[in-house]
């Protein structure tokens, strides 16, 4: 099967849950005995573009940056078609989540999103995804000519090899998308490890009590280099920012290490958290919920236990 | 102004979730359904708009009878008519299918739902209904304002939010902190008894099948570290757990 899979830019490289798209999608190739083409749009230099061959891709059809995410629909669309691909892969984010979802409208084809393994294409085209926030899988079958996947982020163990990729530049006429949006200002959040991406998440909930009490979570989370993340109640009562929140309602990560400072540990804030490698639970409530979905707990005050976390990592 | 909005009917977030018929079925035997969370913040935001400029609301949903108690929710909360597409929810190219077959050539101004569905997590109904009308969509809106034809919104991007302006008519997936959940009043849900509920024959097809279903295997036993001792916590992690 001719596989595609849309990589996203950030920084001038390939997105960690990109490259775990593309090593899926080369996967995905190889077994079914096709190409695995990577479609970047953005800002990258071709050095950069080359190794999406590290995970698996044999191509690289480039676009460079659109403003319009109308605009990165239609390019995906045209080069479904123009490369006859039967499997159009993607890591799940935001930007995954408007894109798939058009080229699944104009291509009339079926989506899984949150895939967790490889597809089984013995008989079909049928892939696990992750359903009810983590909570259940479901076998899910594909029965249109085209499949598009968003594979659920952090679950696919990639092994990067030295090999780059030819990267072709190519231009898409998507003027017909310029009206539909104008982009007036960007706000992001500067020199912070990204949430969805994080390796470590630090995460703080209404027992630390108000935002003037934040800086020993963020102590720790910088001396980790983990990106820092809270509860609802917490964005809710404006201690820290929306982007923030995490749970059923708020961001999913799957971050190899999630640290919960003073988090009950409410089904709904699981459900956002629980496809964590190791989590850690720090509460003074040994009868807190969050304990029953721990690796690690510590009965204890956050404010006592956490700079003595901060200083044990600084000691390593 | 014409607004539509679309809710799925999904288990309460506290519901154990378990399967049954050899693991091909969800098992709703006890379990409490609610509009989709998500949802819940479109319709909210929906009815604020309404309110601000007039105009109307129609709520829509594609779903068994079943899902009536919470389409009579919705028009207690605000909106004016509803409308169900009689079918199981299927996938996310069925129901968005539905719902552009429904809302083609009605003149809806703004379509709103939320960024996904609480059950299968899926995120893409809004962009697949905007390919099929012809309408730009974004996803997920965190706030949303209209002045005349022109549409203000903020989105939620990677580690940040973007705003941008974009005209009616647009489809836009929501979620917080786009309005406060709405709970609805006595007079609301007096009201809501006697508005129109259409329900409609369905057309589409679904393009995907789920086989079956399976459980998460169960979580080993927590590990517990005395919080004097709690530095050697980081030690655990490194080379017990190794995350670090
Ligand atoms: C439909 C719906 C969707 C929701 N979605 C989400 C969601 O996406 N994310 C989310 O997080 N919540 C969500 N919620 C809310 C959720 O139900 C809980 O109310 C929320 O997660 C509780 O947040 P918390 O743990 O910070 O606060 P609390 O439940 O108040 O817990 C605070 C904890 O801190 C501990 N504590 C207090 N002081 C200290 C101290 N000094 N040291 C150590 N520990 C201390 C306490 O023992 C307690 O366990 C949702 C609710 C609903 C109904």
């Amino acid at each position: 099967m001719s596989v595609l899979i849309f990589a996203e830019l950030a920084d001038g490289s390939i997105r960690k849950n990109s490259q775990e798209a593309i090593f899926y999608g080369a996967k995905v190739a190889s077994q079914t005995g096709g190409s695995a083409t990577v479609l970047a749009i953005g800002e990258a230099s071709e050095a950069e573009l080359a190794k999406a061959g590290n995970f698996g891709a044999t191509q690289v059809l480039y676009v460079k940056k659109e403003e319009n995410i109308m605009a990165y629909a239609k390019i995906l669309t045209e080069v479904v078609k123009s490369t006859g691909s039967t499997v159009v892969v993607a890591a799940r984010s935001a930007l995954s989540d408007a894109v798939l979802a058009r080229a699944a409208g104009a291509l009339k084809a079926g989506f899984a999103g949150n895939v967790t393994a490889l597809p089984d294409t013995s008989a079909g085209f049928t892939v696990t995804r992750s359903i009810f926030s983590g909570k259940a899988f479901a076998q899910t079958t594909i029965t249109s000519d085209i499949r598009l996947l968003a594979i659920k982020k952090n679950v696919i163990d990639v092994t990067a090899g030295s090999d780059t990729a030819p990267v072709e530049t190519l231009s898409i006429d998507t003027s017909a998308e310029d009206g539909s949006a104008k982009i007036l200002s960007v706000e992001k959040a500067t020199g912070a490890v990204s949430l969805p991406e994080a390796d470590i998440v630090v995460s703080g909930g209404r027992g630390m009590k108000g935002p003037e009490h934040w800086q020993p979570l963020l102590d720790l989370a910088e001396a980790l280099g983990a990106a820092t993340a809270c509860s609802k109640p917490v964005s809710d009562l404006d201690w820290r920012p929306h982007h923030e929140h995490v749970g059923q309602t708020g961001v999913k990560v799957a971050p190899n290490l999630y640290i919960a400072c003073g988090i009950s540990g409410a089904i709904q804030h699981l459900a956002g958290v629980n496809s964590s490698k190791v989590i850690v639970v720090i509460n003074k409530d040994p009868e807190a919920p969050f304990f029953k979905a721990a690796d690690y707990g510590i009965v204890g005050d956050v404010f006592e236990v956490l700079p003595k976390l901060t200083a044990a990592v600084k000691a390593l | 102004m014409k607004i539509l909005v679309c809710i799925s009917s999904v288990p309460d977030t506290t519901s154990r979730i378990a399967f049954e018929e050899g693991n091909t079925r969800f098992a709703k035997a006890g379990i409490q359904y609610i509009i989709g969370p998500y949802d819940d913040y479109a319709l909210a935001r929906a009815v604020e708009l309404k309110e601000a400029n007039g105009g109307s609301v129609t709520v829509l949903n594609v779903g068994k009878a079943d899902a009536e108690p919470q389409i009579r929710k919705a028009l207690a909360i605000g909106a004016d008519d509803a409308v169900r597409i009689d079918t199981e929810p299927a996938d996310s190219y069925s129901v968005a299918a539905e719902i552009a077959a429904y809302a083609r050539d009605k003149g809806f101004d703004l379509i709103l739902m939320g960024r996904e569905t609480t059950d299968y997590n899926s995120g893409v109904v809004h962009g697949i209904v905007g390919e099929m009308l012809g309408m730009p969509s974004f996803s997920p809106v965190m706030e949303l304002n209209v002045e005349g034809s022109k549409v203000l919104i903020a989105k939620e991007i990677e580690g940040g939010k973007e705003k941008l302006e974009t005209s009616l008519p647009v489809v836009l997936g929501c979620q917080e902190p786009i309005a406060e959940w709405k709970i609805p009043s006595m007079r609301g849900i007096m009201g809501a008894r006697t508005k129109p509920l259409a329900v409609i024959a369905p057309s589409a097809e679904a393009l995907t099948d789920v086989r079956s279903y399976e459980l998460p295997p169960a979580k080993g036993a927590v590990k517990m570290i005395p919080a004097e001792d709690a530095g050697s916590l980081i030690k655990l992690l490194q080379t017990e757990a190794k995350v670090l």
